[in-house]
């Protein structure tokens, strides 16, 4: 794996930073004043982002805002470049080689590609959910006390009090709570998946990403899923990546349209869903491709 | 045409395959037959002796177990430490791609060479003489490729997703590879350890040549003793540095005997040294299968 960040890069994001005025990058950007953050309050804020995988560029100038406490989901025909855009929110791409960011993603007005932010603070904070559940090999218990061992909480009955919370959080408690030493491993998809939501609750993120969590799961497990995720929203700000239209209309509050890594449309789901303003949107929406 | 071709090489196939099933049999069952009734309590507890009836193994078992545990204990974090940085730290450039092109060229270079590195480094420059502590060197320098290539394996199965996950909770790089990848990869890493022992366990060649003794009348110093009067336990590391014969030197020794009386001897012993890699290699084979997981 690469260092966080290619030599070069790095040389001129500091370069490109120490001409600007410097910012004073203070803990209380991460401990989160986001307690106050009002419901609607800007919470990600992307402008002009490009991303690309080598000479592949998949992210053309894409702008959007989430807010505060919203679903706000990403559709768009498969390799359009939506799980890129997802996990540049929490850096994830940065374990892969030789890709490059340029433009701006701000959370609560910080910039996380400023090469001065702790990548593992940012990921405590936007959690994630992949599109294949993707438990860890280890008991029920263990599968979410990992995350909280790692941030530093070594009080057992701590613990223990907030993996119960988180598993009731995500609705899995009480199928679990009778088996917590058994494998992660050995639930159903759905469970697994409600597993990987409670993992990733349990740090107490302010963001939650999701990347097609129920592209995996049958219908009963995706319509457990998706009330989840609306009744998440009371605590988190949550962005889901989705290709099922009718799933993005159902759960989401704004819905982003990307084409060839092109913010096509971005807007209230509803205005998407019913009046779209571009053609290529309505096209899309309808089912005439993708 | 083309279906007797089939046929014949099938047939040619299944011939190569009895043949050496039926040379393997023929030998062990000889070995059986010479060497069984000799495996008494008493072969066990005693030294080696020039009266073949009175020879045993005592030191050749108690050297091969304290060579073994030293070797381990050498190869184990060595092997893996240098599996970890080279798997998940190290750049990938032309000087690792280097690195790890020789590591696994060591790992084909005959045992001989590294008995004669083993003489050269170890017993004559840093003066350890034929001691337990150098034969181990030797042995871990030879099983290290080994399980450095068998580490990495099993590093490189743990899928992704796992890593991820780790850094998705805010892991630093150690935290998920301590947290999750090394216990993901546990079984495979502790397989290749083992089939890397069991190669260990039976290196006559580099022990050999380092000139470890054939005849030794007494055990290196016990790790634990037992005394009298204060500290009552007492611990030492000192049988390190004492001279040791294993359990291949001391059949080869035999072997080499004309008397009847120690063919006897080597076979009861190459029994003994059977069935230690044959639990060696069913441990690897079990774990293996135990931790072979559907992700
Ligand atoms: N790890 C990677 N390395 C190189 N190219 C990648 C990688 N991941 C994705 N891509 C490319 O980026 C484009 C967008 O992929 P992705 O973001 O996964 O699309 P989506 O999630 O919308 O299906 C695709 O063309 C894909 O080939
Ligand atoms: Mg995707």
């Amino acid at each position: 794996m690469k260092p966080y960040f290619q030599e070069r890069e790095k040389k001129m994001l500091v370069a490109a930073e120490q001409s600007k005025p410097s910012i004073k990058i203070t803990d209380h950007i991460y401990a989160g004043n986001s307690a106050n953050m009002r419901n609607g309050d800007t919470k990600i804020q992307v402008e002009r982002f490009s991303f690309r995988y080598g000479a592949n560029k998949v992210l053309k100038d894409v702008s959007l805002n989430v807010r505060a406490r919203e679903v706000t989901s990403i559709i768009g025909p498969s390799g359009c470049g939506k799980s890129t855009l997802l996990r540049c929110f929490n850096r994830m791409n940065d374990l892969i080689a030789g890709t490059r960011a340029d433009g701006n993603i701000l959370i609560e007005g910080q910039d996380i590609y400023d090469p001065r932010v702790d990548v593992v603070e940012l990921r405590k904070k936007v959690g994630m959910v992949f599109q294949k559940p993707n438990p860890f090999p280890k008991t029920i218990f263990d599968n979410i006390a990992y995350g909280l061992r790692i941030n530093g909480i070594r009080q057992k009955s701590e613990i223990i009090q907030r993996v119960e919370q988180s598993l009731r959080d995500s609705a899995l408690w009480e199928e679990v709570k009778d088996r917590l030493t058994d494998s992660g491993l050995s639930l159903s998809g759905g469970q697994q998946q409600r597993l990987c939501v409670a993992r990733a609750l349990a740090i107490q993120p302010e963001i939650v990403l999701m990347d097609e969590p129920a592209s995996a799961l049958d219908p009963i497990a995706t319509a457990k899923l998706e009330e989840l995720i609306v009744r998440l929203k009371e605590k988190y700000t949550i962005v889901i990546v989705t290709h099922n239209m009718q799933q993005a209309a159902r759960i989401s509050d704004k819905t982003a349209f990307l084409m060839q890594g092109e913010m096509v449309e971005f807007g209230v789901t509803k205005d998407i869903f019913t009046k779209p303003t571009k053609k290529i949107t309505e096209e899309y929406i309808t089912g005439r491709f993708g | 045409m083309i279906k007797i071709l089939d046929r014949i090489f099938k047939y040619i196939g299944i011939g190569a395959v009895l043949l050496g099933l039926i040379v393997l049999a023929v030998l062990v069952l000889d070995v059986v037959r010479d060497g069984f009734p000799r495996l008494t309590w008493d072969f066990f507890t005693s030294y080696p002796s020039s009266k073949p009836e009175q020879a045993g193994i005592l030191s050749a078992w108690v050297g091969t177990l304290w060579i073994m545990l030293t070797t381990a204990a050498l190869t184990i974090p060595l092997g893996i430490g240098a599996a970890i940085y080279l798997e998940e730290y190290a750049p990938k450039n032309r000087w690792t791609d280097f690195i790890e092109i020789n590591i696994a060229n060591l790992a084909g270079v005959p045992s001989v060479v590294y008995g004669i590195l083993g003489l050269g480094l170890f017993v004559r420059a840093l003066h350890m003489d034929r001691s337990v502590l150098a034969g181990s060197c030797t042995l871990a320098l030879l099983v290290l490729p080994i399980v450095i290539l068998s580490t990495r394996e099993a590093l490189r199965a743990v899928p992704s997703s796992i890593r991820e996950a780790a850094y998705a909770v805010g892991a630093t790089r150690w935290q998920a590879i301590s947290g999750q990848v090394l216990p993901a990869a546990f079984g495979n890493i502790l397989t290749g350890i083992i089939l890397a022992m069991s190669r260990a366990i039976g290196e006559t060649a580099p022990l050999v040549t380092l000139g470890a003794l054939t005849y030794i009348p007494f055990l290196p110093t016990p790790p634990v003793s037992v005394s009298p009067s204060f500290p009552y336990v007492n611990f030492s590391l000192k049988g390190l540095l004492d001279p040791f014969t294993v359990l291949p030197i001391q059949i080869f020794n035999w072997v080499s005997r004309p008397q009847k009386g120690f063919l006897i001897c080597a076979a009861a012993g190459i029994i003994v040294l059977l069935i230690i890699t044959l639990c060696l290699n069913g441990a690897a084979i079990y774990l293996r299968h135990k931790h072979q997981k559907n992700w």
